[in-house]
């Protein structure tokens, strides 16, 4: 076993997934407590270039026809031969689609010890995860052992994986890749129309506070130096201000967002039921005994008409410069 | 001598063939019965020949006396005097029948002869008369006013074989003609033989003068003929009672004397054979088939529906219809469920009793309704919002999916610390209720209750963690077994403590506490807080240091009003804060309803509403003139009337407290 | 064609979690332990797949207090047979030992088809579906949200973030970690649960010994913050606004 951490990439139709340079940082932290590189894992077919703003000592790239697309079979295969082949101190796969069908069989097939839903590295080099929906945080010890690790977002910042510089690439032998026994058929896109708002990352969300129709304006334009977008509580949309399809709580959708920006929401458990579990809550409410408080993360008691437009303009000369 | 040959004029021939097509009638008459009869014992059984007394004295009161019908002013008078003209005819020629064709044919004795004679002509023209007016009244009101109520049957309704139009004018069509031909007959009879004493038929007697002219043999065949058109029509109106509308002559008292008779609020348990809630025709008890049978389609449920006023697609007078409709059309293939009543329409139900509280021939709308949503929830057919708070009663035994161990969150500043009732014996057991104990909007007002309750030196405890949702609206809902065990749980909890009584702050709660648990068989001693307010405010105890010079509303929830018959006591504690109490047109037993109960506040909101029960009911209460407060006494009202003040836009105009607010603030 | 569909129970997260005295892991004291809702959804599929082209299924959970309702909640779904697995499950047990000891009993099933959660929130070694498939030497496709079968194949609809679907071809047999069936998991009423506490019998079935190798071994275990309510940003418009992009960078949303 040598000291090195090796990242799985994750990239989907020509698109590195920003956890993959998450990864990369969280790689370099344990990296540094096990003296040992930081490698990144890319498979894929004519698909070299997406390693050359990685953040990595070096790449591993292996090419081949059957790794175009993601199939869990066609990863296993490669990955394993690999990791057994060069026996890494750890291995990083982020939690997801991709890296969860693939690290809990490598795991098994290697006989490998895995954690999952990691967080971050404590500074001795100790993964800490996530668990119980984020109540509970779990400190492991790293086995002695090539360890196999999946990865969440929250504990490092993706664009610093990223770097000016491109990094040696190292082209790796597939292995034969024939009868597998997962195959893609087709790609099926989302249907169009209207925003999905459970599925956005970003909301900033409209209450009463909002006062009229016209001042929803205000909050567009926030959502749009943001990137985000507008949803609303049951009053807004009651009075035909916006559609139904945007309205957050138990009458309407339940979100999950990165960001939640509850902007003049008094925070009504009807609502909160659609919105509690938001990853972070920011509320922005005159009073300071509205029970949004207790379910935001931050809070400020700001009028909104003061704080949106100055916000907005923060954001858009971040944006040009 | 004053008397009347009862057969004057009428050939032997005509006689007897009046006594053949009597004897036919009958016999059609006793088919059309007996086949009504047997379709209604094909539905389930059902017991209902327990308290006979009260029974009999429902059908004297609102079968006989009408009161019930009367409570609609026109309709009121309409039917009576139709009612009362035909009865009374009805007498009249059953006493000429026995007077000629038994005592005098037996016994050649007559009775109605000189006085008694000219007051029942008399009476019989008056009566008459009123039958007219009635039926005038409901011609011109069906087919000039056309009140919305009657009209609104449904596209599938019409197309099906039973015409109702038809099935309506008929009746209005053989009563008219019926009581014309009666006169005329009379008339007739008085133009030929000129009796001294015809005055006193003043209607014959004024047909007599156009007719005296004509001469007598004329009016002889005239009469004749007149009489065996009176005599047909008599005899097919009779015929067909059992095949027409008129059959709720039969079947009205029927449905009075075998109605629900216990407490409005014990609702009748499920049926625990295979089939669990009604999934066919047949599962509903024979009860419940004579219920549609007996409905005369007259809307009064319908006008007083908030499903219905709220643009939802229930209407129980449709649903009724409907409900009748397919007991005669059953081998059409035809679905109980999807194709006669739809899951929309079951689900807008709000159990608010409206509909059962005024209809004239005691309909129990609520049993049929909860009978077919026993079935689609025992098939899984509920909305997402209702299954994940169904599920969360059963988990956590609250509708709000929070743990048990926050429930009595509330009572945390409270000092000195609220009794456990589990652990020391207390006076009075406070079941504090789902929405008092969770939703942050009553937490406040739940603490000033219990500090009222201090105040008055009330000895009281609560369950803290062993509380549950007593099950009221998850009964409703149609969720039997979880009803049942959220029971067995609060009576296992209960029986741990030693109490007088129980007071709730929830009207719902205080329901189905009071009616539907039953210690032992015995049914447990309960209050709602209004109650014991009033209680001690009488005795004294209770004393307000302020006067509150505020003009409020009231609003009557549910299942404190229409369910419990409680509208005094909160009005006497208003009263006794200093306020000025002006009501609302819909109050007391026709207070409308906010839109919560049943369980809808734990469902989706249908697209078609238009108008909001609660929204509908706070622009009620924000136009009374200088009314600033609307008070409640149930805190789902009050989540419910806040959130419709808010999207009605009546901030500005009109506050809803809780009652216990004013209380607290006139300590 | 026979599917399993595996579940086991988890903390609810509704209830206020506590970690024990050696700060290893959670108080059980006071845990209310509840089906993964992931798994409700693999049990809700099979049940549809069955509904739909006909299959025999099974469910299989561990014995521990809560498994029983579980299992009759799913018989009255219309599974074939239901049986919990009895052993020790004290505490240590991870999903590596699970996969293991589960095993041997699905290939005794004859499983063609297993659906299990395709994650819970009690995992810290990996999900199940992945680690027993390996072991059965089966192919393992998660993030599953609708499944068909079509002679012998499953097809699959993948999910990626974003909303895109991937439509997987799987041989069977196979193991799917569920994400979501195609409609959420039927409202059971409790009246039909009894019914089937009277006619539908649990098996019991001996869970083969754990070895609890290829899993974490927990250093210490925390909560993330105590306080509840929100850190109040005080100042004027702009200095607020300023510090609210200084949060949304530390997100990483700009
Ligand atoms: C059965 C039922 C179902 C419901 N379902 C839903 C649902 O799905 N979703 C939902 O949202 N609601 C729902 N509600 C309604 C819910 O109870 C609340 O009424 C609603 O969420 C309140 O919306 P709000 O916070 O926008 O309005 P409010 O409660 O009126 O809050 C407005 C807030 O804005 C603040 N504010 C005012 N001016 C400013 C300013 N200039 N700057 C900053 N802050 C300001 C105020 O302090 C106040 O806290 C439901 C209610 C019921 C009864
Ligand atoms: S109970 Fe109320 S809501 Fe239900 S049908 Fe009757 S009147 Fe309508
Ligand atoms: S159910 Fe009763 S109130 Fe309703 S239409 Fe029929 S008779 Fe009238």
């Amino acid at each position: 076993m040598n000291q090195d951490i090796y990242v799985v990439i994750e990239h989907l139709r020509g698109q590195v997934a920003d956890i993959s340079y998450l990864m990369l940082v969280g790689a370099r932290a344990l990296a540094q407590t096990t003296g040992g590189e930081v490698i990144a894992v890319l498979l894929g077919h004519d698909a070299q270039g997406l390693a050359n703003n990685m953040a990595a000592n070096k790449v591993l790239y292996v090419d081949h026809p059957a790794l175009a697309e993601f199939t869990s079979d066609a990863y296993q295969k490669t990955l394993a031969g690999l990791i057994r082949e060069r026996e890494p101190r750890a291995v990083l796969f982020a939690s997801s689609s991709i890296g969860a069908d693939v690290s809990g069989v490598l795991s098994a097939r290697l006989n490998l010890p895995l954690i999952s839903s990691c967080q971050s590295f404590s500074a001795d080099g100790r993964p800490i995860s996530q668990i119980c929906g984020g109540k509970i945080m779990a400190e492991s010890d790293l086995p002695d052992t090539t360890t196999l690790l999946t990865m969440i977002p929250g504990g490092y910042k993706p664009e610093e994986g990223q770097s000016g510089k491109a990094p040696e690439i190292i082209k790796m032998e597939a292995p034969s890749l024939d009868n597998l026994r997962v195959t893609l058929k087709q790609y099926i896109e989302p249907e169009a129309g209207d925003v999905d708002i459970s599925k956005e990352p970003i909301i900033i969300s409209v209450g009463r506070g909002i006062q009229n129709q016209d001042n929803i304006e205000i909050a567009e334009e926030l959502a749009k130096a943001l990137g985000g977008v507008v949803a609303a509580s049951r009053p807004v949309v009651d009075q035909g201000w916006m559609s139904t399809s945007r309205l957050v709580g138990k009458s309407g959708k339940k979100v999950k967002p990165k960001i939640y920006l509850a902007l003049g929401i008094s925070g009504a458990p009807e609502h909160v039921e659609g919105m509690g579990e938001s990853e972070v809550i920011i509320a922005i409410n005159t009073d300071t005994n509205a029970p949004i408080f207790n379910v935001a993360k931050y809070g400020t008691t700001i009028d909104l008409f003061d704080l949106v437009p100055a916000l907005t303009e923060k954001l858009r000369e971040i944006k040009k410069a | 001598m004053p008397f009347r040959e009862t057969f004057w004029n009428i050939p032997h021939w005509a006689e007897i063939g009046q006594y053949v097509l009597g004897l036919l009638t009958i016999l059609v008459f006793a088919y059309g019965v007996f086949r009504r009869v047997k379709r209604w014992r094909m539905g389930k059984p059902e017991k209902r020949l327990d308290r006979i007394g009260e029974r009999l004295w429902s059908v004297l009161v609102d079968a006989f006396g009408q009161v019930r019908t009367a409570q609609d002013a026109y309709a009121g008078i309409m039917h009576l005097t139709i009612f009362w003209g035909m009865v009374a005819l009805f007498i009249g020629t059953a006493l000429a029948t026995v007077d000629w064709d038994v005592t005098h044919l037996f016994f050649g004795f007559q009775f109605l002869i000189n006085g008694a004679y000219i007051l029942y002509e008399l009476i019989l023209d008056i009566f008459g008369v009123l039958l007219l007016i009635g039926l005038g009244m409901a011609v011109y009101r069906r087919y000039f006013i056309r009140p919305s109520r009657l009209q609104s049957a449904t596209a599938w309704q019409k197309a099906l074989t039973q015409n109702f139009d038809r099935d309506d004018a008929y009746a209005l069509v053989m009563l008219t003609l019926i009581t014309l031909s009666g006169y005329f007959v009379e008339g007739l009879r008085i133009a030929v033989s000129k009796p001294e004493w015809a005055p006193w038929s003043p209607v014959g007697n004024a047909l007599a003068s156009w007719f005296i002219a004509t001469g007598d043999p004329t009016n002889r065949t005239l009469h004749l003929t007149l009489w065996t058109i009176h005599i047909l029509v008599a005899f097919v109106l009779i015929a067909s009672i059992p095949f027409t509308k008129l059959f709720h002559i039969l079947a009205a008292p029927l449905n009075i004397f075998f109605c629900t008779i216990q407490p409005a609020g014990t609702l009748i348990a499920a049926r625990n054979d295979d089939q669990i809630g009604v999934k066919e025709w047949r599962d509903f008890s024979w009860k419940q088939l004579l219920d549609f049978e007996a409905c005369v389609r007259c809307g009064r449920c319908q006008d007083n529906c908030p499903a219905f006023a709220s643009g939802a697609s229930l209407s129980p007078r449709n649903l009724i219809i409907s409900l009748k409709t397919h007991l005669w059309d059953t081998s059409s293939g035809h679905k109980l469920h999807g194709d006669v009543i739809s899951s929309k329409e079951l689900w807008a139900c709000t159990s608010c009793r409206a509909c059962v509280q005024v209809c004239p021939v005691y309909v129990d709308h609520l049993a049929s309704i909860i009978d077919m949503r026993r079935y689609l929830v025992n098939e899984g057919e509920v909305d997402a919002l209702l299954q994940k708070t169904l599920a969360n009663l059963g988990r956590y035994g609250n509708s709000f999916g929070q743990s048990e161990r926050m429930r009595a969150k509330w009572t945390q500043p409270i000092q000195p610390v609220i009794k456990d009732a589990r652990k020391e014996a207390v006076e009075y057991l406070w079941f504090v209720g789902d929405y008092a104990s969770y939703h942050v909007m009553f937490s406040d007002i739940t603490r000033k209750t219990a500090q009222v309750f201090q105040k008055a030196d009330l000895n009281f405890g609560i369950l803290y963690d062993a509380e549950r949702n007593t099950g009221n609206d998850v009964r409703r809902v149609g969720e039997e077994g979880l009803f049942e065990s959220l029971v067995e749980k609060n009576t296992a909890a209960m029986d741990k403590c030693k109490y007088n009584a129980i007071i709730t702050t929830d009207p719902h709660s205080y329901n189905t506490l009071k009616n539907e648990y039953s210690a032992n068989g015995n049914h447990r001693l309960v209050f709602h807080y209004t109650e014991l307010l009033d209680q001690l405010i009488a005795s004294g105890k209770l004393q307000f240091n302020r006067k509150l010079d505020y003009r409020v509303t009231y609003h009557d929830p549910c299942y404190l009003g229409r369910y419990n018959g409680i509208y005094d006591a909160p009005r006497r504690v208003i009263r006794a804060l200093g306020c000025d109490l002006i009501e609302m047109p819909r109050h007391g037993d026709r207070a409308f309803c906010c839109g919560a109960g049943g369980g809808k506040i734990w469902m989706e909101e249908q697209p078609d509403v238009k108008e909001r029960p609660a929204e509908s009911r706070v622009r009620e209460a924000a136009g009374m003139s200088g009314v600033s407060t609307l008070v409640t006494t149930c805190p789902k009202d009050l989540v419910m009337f806040r959130d419709a003040v808010k999207t009605a836009g009546l901030e500005e105009k009109i506050l809803v407290k809780d009652l216990i607010e004013l209380v607290h603030e006139a300590l | 064609m026979n599917i399993v569909a595996l579940f086991k129970l988890v903390p609810d997260l509704v209830e206020e979690l506590e970690i024990d005295q050696n700060g290893t892991a959670l108080n059980t004291d006071f845990l209310r332990l509840i089906i993964n809702e992931f798994d409700d959804h693999a049990i809700e599929q099979a049940i549809l797949l069955k509904e739909r082209s006909g299959a025999r299924v099974s469910v299989l959970g561990p014995d521990i207090e809560g498994a029983d309702d579980v299992l009759y909640t799913a018989a009255s779904k219309g599974a074939d047979q239901v049986i919990k697995l009895t052993g020790d499950f004290q505490g240590k047990a991870n999903n590596h030992a699970m996969a293991r000891a589960v095993a041997s009993t699905l290939k005794e099933l004859q499983a063609d088809l297993i659906l299990t959660g395709v994650q819970a929130n009690t995992d810290l070694d990996g999900s199940m579906g992945a680690l027993l498939a390996e072991y059965l030497d089966m192919p393992y496709v998660g993030y599953v949200s609708g499944v068909n079968t079509v002679d012998g194949k499953v097809v699959a609809r993948k999910e990626y973030p974003g909303g895109l679907v991937a439509e997987m071809e799987i041989k069977l047999p196979a193991v799917l970690g569920i994400q979501a069936a195609e409609q959420p998991p039927r409202y059971v009423a409790v009246s039909k649960v009894r019914q089937a506490m009277k006619t539908a019998t649990i098996e019991e079935r001996p869970l083969a010994e754990a070895d609890l190798s290829g899993g974490s071994t927990i250093h210490r275990m925390f909560k993330p913050e105590a306080g509840t309510r929100a850190e109040m940003i005080e100042g004027s418009a702009d200095e607020v606004a300023a510090r609210l992009v200084g949060i949304f960078k530390e997100i990483g949303v700009l």
